[in-house]
C-alpha cells in the first residue's frame, strides 16, 4: 500500500482546490448562513458539482459513476472543506452512494444510483438515537407485519435530514439496547407518512434534523442489505464515512493553520511581526507535525479502504481520531492566534472551531474511537 | 526472467550460501550476540559476526546504493528493495552498526574529494574503521555554531587545539569527523571547516562520560597540539557548516528511525507498554485493567501509529532528508520518551529498580533504558532547536 496519491486522484483534488477557490468560497457558506437558507447548501453548486461527476464518483459506470474510489471522493471532500463549502456531497455521494452501491439489490440499485449520479436524488443516514454516537444503542422498533414493517422511534442528529429525498434508517428488528446484532437498515422515502423532520438550528450552519418515525409503513422490499445484520452492514458503512469525514476535518484544519501562518507574517504587535514570537512559532511548529501525521493517518485509510484492506476499521479509527484530535487543537489556536478578531462574527476563523466541534462528533468522537482502536488492538 | 527477478534469484542463492547460520532466523540462542561496530580493535563473541560483516563488506551490502568504486554495492533503488526483503526473509542480523555509514559517507558522497572517498569510503563500508562525532564542546550546545576547537593553518598541516564532548564511543573509535573553527569566531557560521582526525595521532584523548542511567555510551575528547593533514579537509575552507548542517539532517533522520525500530523491537523483547501494564495491573477480557492507564496508553499508541504512517509516507513521496528531518527527530524522540514513562508508570514500583536480586533483570533494564531516552531530546539538536528549525525552514516564519 503506497501512501502517495495516484494521478487521477491528484487530479481530482486540483480539480477541487479550484473549484472551491473560484466558485465556493468562504463568503458563499457566510451568505447561506445569513440568508437563512432552509437547506443550508446552493442547488446551483451541486448542478455544477454534478456536471464535475462528484455524486457517482463512488458509483459503477453502469449506473453512470465513475468508480474513482474512496480516496477520489475524500480529496474531493478535504479541498471543498478548506473553504468550508457546504453541499450534500458526504451524506449522499459518500454515504448514500456506498450504501446502496455495495449493499442494495439490483432492484434498488437501478432506482436509485441513476438519480444520484444525476444530482436527482439526495440521500441521509440516520443513525444515532441520543447525543452520543452509538449504532448499537439503537432503539428504534422496526416491527414486522406480513410483508412490512412498522417504525417508530426517533433519530437524532441526522446530517442532510432537513432536505434529503431518501432516508438510509437503522432499526431493530429485534433484541435489545445495547446489541450490535438484530439491526436492519431500511430505505424510507422522506416524504413518506408518519414522518415529521425538525431542522436543527447547530453552531457549524449546516443541514442537520431530528426525524421523528410515527407507525411509518415500510415494504420488506426496502430493506438494505440483510434482515438482522444492519448491525454489521452499517459498520462497513460508517467506516467510509468516518474516513471521508475525516479527510474533510483535515481540510478544515489545514486552512485554519494555513490562514493563522498568514496572520503570523503580517500582524505587527510592540514593533515587530508577532510570527517571530518563540512563544507562538513552537506551537504552530507542533501544529505542523501534527497535520503531517494526521494526512498520514487519512491517506493510509482511504487506501485501505479501496484495497479491501482488513486493517480498514482500525484505520477508520485512527483517522477519525487523529483528525478529530488536530483540528481539535488547530481550530483552538487558531483563534487565539488571531487575537480579539478570532473571536468575532465578521472575521472566518470562528467559522473553522464552530465546524470542527461538531464535526468532532460526527460518528464518533476522538474518545469513541480511541476506545475502538484499542479494542480492535487488543489492549 | 527480468534483470531484477534474476537479481532476485541470485541474492536469495548468495545469502543462502553466505548468511551464517548464527546471523539468521533459527539462531541457537546460546550462541552470544555481538553489537557489530567494526573497528580497529573491535571483538566478538562469535566468530561468525565477523564473517558476516566480511563477507556483506566485501560485497558493497552493507551500503548497497554506493558506487561499486568506493566499495559500495552500486544497487538501484529497486534492488536494494529487493535486496532488504530477502534480508527480511531469512531474518538476517545487521552486519554492521555504524556512524560511518549512517552519518560520514552521505556527506562525504556528497562534498568529499575523488581521493577522499577512495580513501575514507571502502574502509567504512568494510566496518574496517569505527568512526565517532565531534561536534558539541562544553560551550557549544544548541548553540554548536558558537564552537570554539581551532585547527591552525602551520603550513602543510592544521595544528588542533580544544575540547568535545559527547562524542559517541570516541573511547572506541578510530577516527573522528569533526568540525573545528579555522577562521574568525564572528560571524560565527563562516568560519567552521570539516575535518577528519585519526584518534591515534599524538595529542588526542578520551574519557567517558557516566551518564543518570548509569551506561557510558559518550565520551569527552580533547585535542592538545594534534597535527593533521590538510588532506584531511572535507569540502572548502570555512565552508564547513553547509556539510555539518548535511550531516544533522542525515543523524536526526536515523534518531527518529531508531525510536521507531525501538518500538517495534519492543514489541518483541517483552518491553511492550500493552504486555507491561497487562502483566502489573492485569487483564480484563484482554483489556488492561486499569482504565486510566488503558486510555493513555491507547492514545499513544495512535499518535505512534500515526507516526510510522508518515514516515512510509515520506518514504513513499521518495523523501530525501530535509528540513522534515526535524519533525522525524522532534517526533520519534518525543514518542520514545513518552513510550518509556508509560512502561515505567504501569510498571509501579517495579519500574524504578536500579540493582540487585530482589528485581527482575527486565525491570532494571527498563529503568536504565527509561534514564536513556532523556538524552535522546538532547542529543542531536534538542526538540527545542527542532521546532526552531520547523518554524524557519519550514513555515518561514519571520526571525526576530
Amino acid at each position: 500500500m503506497k501512501l502517495v496519491l495516484t494521478e487521477e486522484e491528484q487530479f481530482l483534488k486540483d480539480t477541487a482546490k479550484n473549484f472551491a477557490e473560484e466558485r465556493c468560497p468562504i463568503s458563499h457558506f457566510r451568505s447561506l448562513r445569513d440568508n437563512n437558507d432552509p437547506k443550508l447548501w446552493d442547488k446551483d453548486i451541486w448542478k455544477e458539482m454534478t456536471a464535475l461527476g462528484w455524486p457517482g464518483i463512488l458509483i459503477p459506470e453502469e449506473y453512470g459513476g465513475s468508480n474513482f474510489g474512496i480516496t477520489g471522493i475524500s480529496v474531493i471532500l478535504e479541498e471543498c472543506a478548506k473553504t468550508l463549502t457546504p453541499s450534500p456531497l458526504f451524506a449522499t455521494g459518500v454515504l448514500g452512494a456506498f450504501s446502496i452501491t455495495n449493499f442494495g439489490n439490483d432492484d434498488q440499485k437501478q432506482d436509485y444510483l441513476p438519480k444520484i449520479t444525476g444530482g436527482d436524488l439526495t440521500t441521509a443516514l440516520a443513525i444515532d438515537e441520543s447525543s452520543h454516537h452509538n449504532p448499537a444503542d439503537t432503539e428504534m422498533v422496526a416491527k414486522k407485519d406480513g410483508k412490512k414493517f412498522v417504525l417508530n422511534g426517533k433519530k437524532t442528529f441526522v446530517i442532510d435530514g432537513a432536505s434529503a429525498d431518501l432516508l438510509i434508517v437503522l432499526a431493530r428488528t429485534s433484541g435489545n439496547k445495547g446489541e450490535s446484532s438484530g439491526l436492519t437498515l431500511f430505505l424510507i422515502d422522506s416524504n413518506d407518512t408518519g414522518i415529521e423532520r425538525i431542522k436543527l438550528d447547530m453552531a457549524d450552519s449546516r443541514n442537520y434534523a431530528n426525524i421523528n418515525f410515527n407507525n411509518v409503513e415500510v415494504s420488506a422490499k426496502n430493506i438494505l442489505g440483510d434482515e438482522e445484520t444492519g448491525g454489521e452492514t452499517v459498520e462497513n458503512i460508517l467506516d467510509i464515512g468516518r474516513i471521508a469525514i475525516a479527510s474533510e476535518m483535515l481540510g478544515n484544519a489545514e486552512a485554519a493553520f494555513e490562514t493563522t501562518l498568514d496572520y503570523l507574517k503580517q500582524r505587527k504587535q510592540f514593533g515587530v511581526l508577532i510570527g517571530s514570537f518563540q512563544a507562538l512559532q513552537h506551537r504552530a511548529a507542533e501544529m505542523f507535525c501534527e497535520i503531517e501525521l494526521t494526512k498520514s493517518s487519512v491517506i493510509a485509510a482511504m487506501k485501505a479502504a479501496d484495497e479491501g484492506s482488513n486493517e480498514l476499521q482500525r484505520l477508520s479509527s485512527l483517522s477519525k481520531t487523529m483528525a478529530g484530535e488536530t483540528l481539535h487543537l488547530v481550530s483552538n489556536e487558531a483563534v487565539q492566534m488571531h487575537g480579539g478578531i478570532g473571536v468575532t462574527d465578521e472575521y472566518d476563523i470562528g467559522f473553522f472551531l464552530k465546524r470542527a466541534r461538531v464535526a468532532e462528533q460526527i460518528f464518533g468522537s476522538s474518545k469513541f474511537h480511541t476506545e475502538r482502536y484499542a479494542n480492535i488492538s487488543g489492549f | 526472467m527480468t534483470n531484477l527477478e534474476k537479481f532476485r534469484e541470485e541474492t536469495k542463492n548468495w545469502l543462502d550460501k553466505n548468511c551464517p547460520p548464527s546471523m539468521r532466523n533459527g539462531a541457537d540462542p546460546d550462541i552470544p550476540v555481538d553489537e557489530v561496530w567494526g573497528g580497529r580493535n573491535a571483538e566478538y563473541k562469535n566468530p561468525e559476526s565477523k564473517i558476516w560483516l566480511d563477507r556483506m563488506g566485501a560485497k558493497g551490502w552493507t551500503m548497497p546504493t554506493v558506487p561499486k568504486e568506493y566499495g559500495g554495492g552500486g544497487l538501484t533503488k529497486e534492488e536494494v528493495k529487493v535486496l532488504n526483503e530477502e534480508l527480511f526473509h531469512i531474518g538476517a542480523k545487521q552486519p554492521l552498526l555504524s556512524f560511518g555509514i549512517w552519518m560520514l559517507a552521505p556527506v562525504l558522497l556528497e562534498y568529499g574529494s575523488e581521493e577522499q572517498k577512495k580513501e575514507h569510503l571502502p574502509k567504512i563500508l568494510k566496518g574496517e574503521i569505527r568512526w565517532c562525532q565531534g561536534y558539541s564542546e562544553p560551550g557549544s550546545g544548541s548553540d554548536l555554531a558558537s564552537l570554539s576547537t581551532k585547527a591552525e593553518d602551520i603550513g602543510d598541516k592544521f595544528l588542533v587545539n580544544g575540547q568535545k564532548v559527547w562524542t559517541s564511543y570516541a573511547d572506541k573509535a578510530d577516527w573522528i569527523f569533526a568540525l573545528v573553527r579555522t577562521g574568525a569566531k564572528e560571524p560565527k557560521h563562516d568560519g567552521i571547516s570539516f575535518l577528519l582526525i585519526d584518534m591515534e595521532t599524538k595529542g588526542v584523548s578520551t574519557k567517558p562520560i557516566t551518564l543518570i542511567s548509569g551506561k557510558s555510551p559518550f565520551c569527552e575528547t580533547f585535542f592538545d597540539n594534534v597535527e593533521v593533514p590538510k588532506k584531511n579537509l572535507i569540502g572548502e575552507l570555512n565552508a564547513g557548516w553547509t556539510i555539518a548542517k548535511k550531516l544533522l539532517q542525515h543523524e536526526r533522520a536515523f534518531i527518529s528511525n531508531f525510536g521507531l525500530a525501538g518500538a517495534v523491537a519492543g514489541a518483541g523483547s517483552g518491553r511492550d507498554v500493552v504486555s507491561i501494564a497487562k502483566k502489573h495491573l492485569g487483564e480484563e477480557n484482554g483489556k488492561i485493567k486499569n482504565s486510566f492507564y488503558r486510555t493513555e496508553i491507547a492514545s499513544h499508541k495512535i499518535k505512534e501509529h500515526a507516526f510510522g504512517l508518515t514516515l512510509k509516507r515520506a518514504g513513499d513521496e521518495g523523501g530525501k532528508a530535509s528540513a522534515t528531518a526535524s519533525m522525524f527527530k522532534l517526533y520519534g524522540t518525543e514518542h520514545n520518551k513518552k513510550r518509556h514513562e508509560l512502561m515505567v508508570g504501569a510498571s509501579g514500583v517495579d519500574g524504578v529498580a536500579w540493582d540487585g536480586d530482589e528485581f527482575d533483570e527486565n525491570d532494571k533494564n527498563l529503568t536504565r533504558a527509561w534514564l536513556r531516552t532523556k538524552g535522546n531530546s538532547i542529543e542531536g539538536g534538542t526538540s527545542e532547536v527542532q521546532l526552531n528549525v520547523i518554524s524557519k525552514r519550514v513555515l518561514n516564519l519571520p526571525s526576530q
